[in-house]
């Protein structure tokens, strides 16, 4: 299982995940994560991506994708259509982050959702020492990250509070893809939530 | 990259044509009701093969051609080194519809003017051309026509039915009617139904063909005529909804054939994009039957699977049990990438297996028929998948 090895929120996702599910993977890259979903956990489902090479790797390995924005992604899909919806690293991707957890919780009944922890300690460290964090969960430069959102767990629990979403778990991990049990702002430098409609 | 390497991986630097070719034909005396509620008593199918079918006949993929095409698709024939296929950068060894792998059937339509039976054909009642006389054939029909042509080869189920616009209708078409018979429909810049406007174009197209003096009401044969003129205007107006503006602005822009680069203050040909155009059409009005480009816009302003559902696409396509490949191109205004998606999301409200790639092209609708890397990456990715 590389796949697992080069993603370890893939781990994690796969173990919420049941079998003969439908789901839904945005931002799908090549198609991995739905290609072991199908191979471990018999599920069917989408993936959406918007970059020609992704697509054409997804095709590859015979995922079914649809080569769209997330706003334009989501809007083709009718509500309650998964029970899974999977965001994989992708949220501080997303300008409409409010639109784009509202549509996933349209879609599907339960939406997961990894993102890089801001507050990992390592981050905290690097601007402190007057720098922006350049890490595992966080590899590009501030030149040309494609993330233009910043946000930590606790951020991202607020948001969830105010929309009126439920964090029914959420599994943290470090930059070597362990999991972290305590302090886990601090120390998880990969956040992976369940959350669904409260 | 990863775009090189996939790139690299599927478009193989060993692809090459499959070299000289010729046309078959198949008669079929069984009479084929129309969905006009007319009746064909017996009729031709020209086509071309190209590979090998393998011993289960499971490796066979119909092409179906567009308004214009034919059954014609790759290669040259041995008398004419420039009958080059229409679609021949797409097919042959190593190509995207690989005929090392695959048994790739190109047909000429029922009512088409390459050989099938159709208008400029004779009448069986007559033994004059049947003409005007000629039934409007829709999509439909030449879904049932071309079933007819794959029991006559003996293929139970296509591996895949491929077509872009009109021959994209017809793969969908293949999925909605004969669900057991079609493994995977690959619809590429096509539409679930025209709007209004493709059908205003089609009209105009029409009207300069039916009021055209040589028309004769659609029976210049016997007055050994042909309507060139109007065919010529409905092909210049066709081309130029192939075409995106941004390439037709880079390729023409304003220049002047006269290179002295003054106005003649007249209305002969004065810029080059006339001067195309003109060629366009008095090439196509040469070779194109008039009342052949009249059923064709006829049966592409027809087609509507959803129409008998409700206008529900995705109740049309329920029955359906291929998987789909829908392909559009970003500048492509005649059938524009929304109309794709149309397609699509029908497919995912079912629940249906389908991939969408939107391609970015420059070249309108006309990106179908090019070899845009990223357009043939993705079909032969996809159809490398494909089990036989």
């Amino acid at each position: 299982m590389s796949q697992m090895l080069d993603r370890p929120d893939f781990g994690v996702i796969a173990g919420w995940v049941k079998r003969g599910e439908r789901v839904l993977d945005l931002g799908c890259g090549d198609g991995a994560l739905l290609k072991l979903l199908i191979e471990t956990r018999g599920v069917r489902g989408y993936g959406v991506d918007i970059d020609d090479a992704n697509v054409l790797a997804a095709i590859a390995n015979g995922i079914n994708v649809i080569q769209s924005n997330l706003d334009a992604g989501l809007a083709g899909f009718v509500d309650g259509a998964f029970d899974h919806v999977v965001l994989s690293r992708t949220l501080q991707t997303v300008r409409h982050t409010q639109e784009v957890l509202g549509a996933m919780l349209r879609v599907g009944r339960e939406a997961v959702v990894s993102f890089p922890n801001f507050g990992y300690w390592k981050n905290r460290a690097a601007v402190l020492n007057g720098r922006m964090p350049v890490s595992e969960d966080l590899p590009y430069q501030w030149y040309d990250t494609p993330n233009v959102r910043f946000f930590t767990m606790l951020d991202f629990e607020d948001l969830c509070a105010r929309m009126n979403i439920l964090v029914r778990e959420r599994q943290v991990l470090d930059e070597q893809g362990r999991l972290v049990t305590e302090e886990h702002n601090f120390l998880g430098s990969l956040a992976v939530y369940r959350i669904t409609r409260s | 990259m990863l775009i090189g390497f996939f790139l690299d991986e599927y478009v193989s630097s060993k692809s090459g044509s499959v070299g000289i070719v010729a046309a078959q034909s198949a008669h079929f005396d069984a009479p084929l009701e129309l969905k006009s509620g007319a009746v064909v008593p017996a009729y031709d199918l020209v086509y071309e093969t190209y590979g090998t079918l393998n011993a289960a006949k499971s490796n066979a993929i119909l092409v179906c051609h567009a308004l214009s095409g034919h059954h014609h698709i790759a290669g040259t024939y041995a008398d004419n080194p420039k009958s080059l296929g229409w679609w021949d950068n797409l097919v042959g060894p190593g190509r995207p519809l690989d005929t090392e792998r695959f048994f790739i059937v190109g047909v000429n339509n029922l009512g088409g003017c390459h050989g099938s039976t159709g208008p400029s054909s004779p009448n069986p009642a007559s033994g004059k051309p049947w003409g005007a006389d000629f039934p409007v054939v829709t999509v439909e029909d030449w879904v049932q026509a071309q079933a007819r042509l794959a029991d006559y080869l003996g293929i139970d189920s296509w591996a895949a039915v491929i077509g872009g616009s009109l021959g994209g209708m017809q793969a969908l078409q293949w999925a909605i009617d004969l669900p057991r018979r079609i493994r995977h429909a690959l619809v590429i810049a096509a539409a679930p139904k025209l709007t209004a406007q493709n059908i205003a174009f089609n009209d105009v197209a029409r009207q300069a063909i039916l009021t055209d003096p040589d028309f004769h009401g659609g029976h210049f044969y016997q007055h050994q005529t042909t309507p060139k003129r109007g065919l010529r205007l409905a092909r210049m107006l066709g081309h130029i909804t192939y075409l995106s503006d941004n390439q037709m602005g880079k390729k023409f822009g304003r220049e002047l054939r006269n290179t002295d680069g003054g106005f003649s203050f007249g209305y002969g040909v004065e810029f080059e994009i006339e001067s195309y155009l003109r060629a366009q059409g008095d090439k196509f009005a040469d070779v194109f039957d008039a009342n052949t480009y009249l059923l064709m816009t006829k049966s592409l302003d027809y087609f509507d699977p959803a129409h008998r559902h409700n206008d529900d696409l995705a109740l049309a396509l329920k029955p359906a049990l291929a998987k789909f490949l829908v392909i559009s191109f970003t500048t492509d205004w005649r059938f524009a990438p929304s109309r794709s998606r149309e397609i699509v999301n029908a497919l995912l409200k079912n629940d249906q297996d389908v991939s969408y790639a939107e391609i970015s092209s420059n070249f309108g609708h006309d990106s179908f028929l090019l070899a845009e890397p990223q357009y043939h990456a993705v079909l032969s990715a996809y159809l490398g998948r494909v089990k036989l």
